[in-house]
């Protein structure tokens, strides 16, 4: 199956992918002004402000916060937040006994509705591997020294369900509105690599 | 399928974590090349995924200690494997458009500063 990257690896992968482009697109399968507006999109319009609007709500709407635990996906489409890789979200909350930090142990499956698309790290093989077989050292590697006494839960994301997690409410932000919440929270917090901190 | 979003104010820092989504242009060509071809129907997001697996999985066997991993390479690997898997385009012809693209005249870059004085003389001094 992989004969193609064998013939192809003399050839820079930049004009590889400019070879894919121009077959397709002169096969009428690919149209570049449709590839552009995907592009434009995830570059420019989607990204962890989406997720970020889920969380301020989940802390400010107790209601809201439980039909997000019992259907993540069905909640998050509420907001008007669905598309590719959004399929089946489940979101895991963290409390003062448990973290939750998501990974995928595969390739790199994300909720792209609600974070954009996935960072380098965690795309990147030592986070794929490592973060399941010693979480709390990683994390502490991240910025996020985790207390002894919470557990840290590892959820492997996959094209079946994508794991998105709800993050603590720092304490002193009772005073924040929904909008002001929105601010504080990090791509980060919601893939569970780090808090999010009062202002 | 996009969603008008703040631009400025409380609700936009979240946006970008300081982060390039594509750290270079051929990243983000092929990006839309997988998000064009599934929309369309071409294949599935799982023939996808499952084929960008594998190629993360191949590289991960076979990389020496220092090589550097690139995703997307693998990611185009998975989109070379799929179209041809899928009869999108015929086997060879990506091998065949990329030694053409190799072999393109030098000056045909069209990235090039075009303020600099060029010359068209003939004699070449490199």
């Amino acid at each position: 199956m992989s004969s193609e990257l064998t013939v192809n690896d003399h050839i820079p992968i930049a004009l590889r992918t400019e070879a894919l482009e121009q077959l397709l697109v002169e096969r009428g399968l690919v149209d570049p002004a449709v590839m552009d507006g995907f592009i434009k999109a995830y570059e420019q319009d989607i990204g962890p402000l989406n997720g970020a609007k889920v969380v301020a709500k989940a802390w400010t709407d107790p209601e809201y916060k439980s039909r997000l635990l019992a259907d993540g996906t069905t909640a998050v489409a509420e907001l008007g937040f669905k598309g590719p890789q959004g399929e089946h979200i489940v979101v895991v909350e963290n409390t003062a006994d448990t973290h939750n930090v998501v990974v995928c142990t595969l390739c790199s499956c994300y909720p792209w509705p609600l974070l954009g698309l996935p960072p380098t790290w965690y795309k990147d093989p030592a986070y794929r591997s490592r973060v399941v077989k010693e979480p709390r050292t990683v994390l502490i590697e991240m910025g996020l020294d985790v207390p002894a006494t919470t557990e840290i839960k590892v959820w492997d994301s996959s094209s079946e369900v994508r794991f998105f997690v709800l993050p603590q409410r720092p304490a002193g932000t009772e005073g924040l509105s929904e909008e002001e919440l929105v601010g504080l929270v990090t791509r980060d917090a919601m893939v569970g690599v780090a808090e999010v901190s009062a202002p | 399928m996009t969603v008008d979003l703040d631009l400025e104010g409380p609700a936009a820092p979240p946006r970008s974590n300081g982060e390039l989504v594509f750290a270079e242009p051929w990243q983000s060509r092929a990006f839309g090349i997988a998000m064009s071809l599934t929309e369309a129907g071409a294949f599935t997001w799982d023939d996808f995924r499952d084929q960008l697996i594998h190629q993360i999985s191949t590289w991960e066997s076979h990389a020496a200690s220092g090589d550097c991993y690139s995703y997307y390479d693998c990611w185009v690997s998975a989109l070379e494997t799929v179209v041809v898997a899928k009869g999108l385009v015929a086997p060879g012809s990506l091998r065949g458009r990329g030694v053409e693209l190799l072999n393109r005249p030098a000056g045909y870059d069209h990235d090039h500063d075009h303020d600099h004085d060029h010359d068209h003389d003939h004699s070449h001094h490199h």
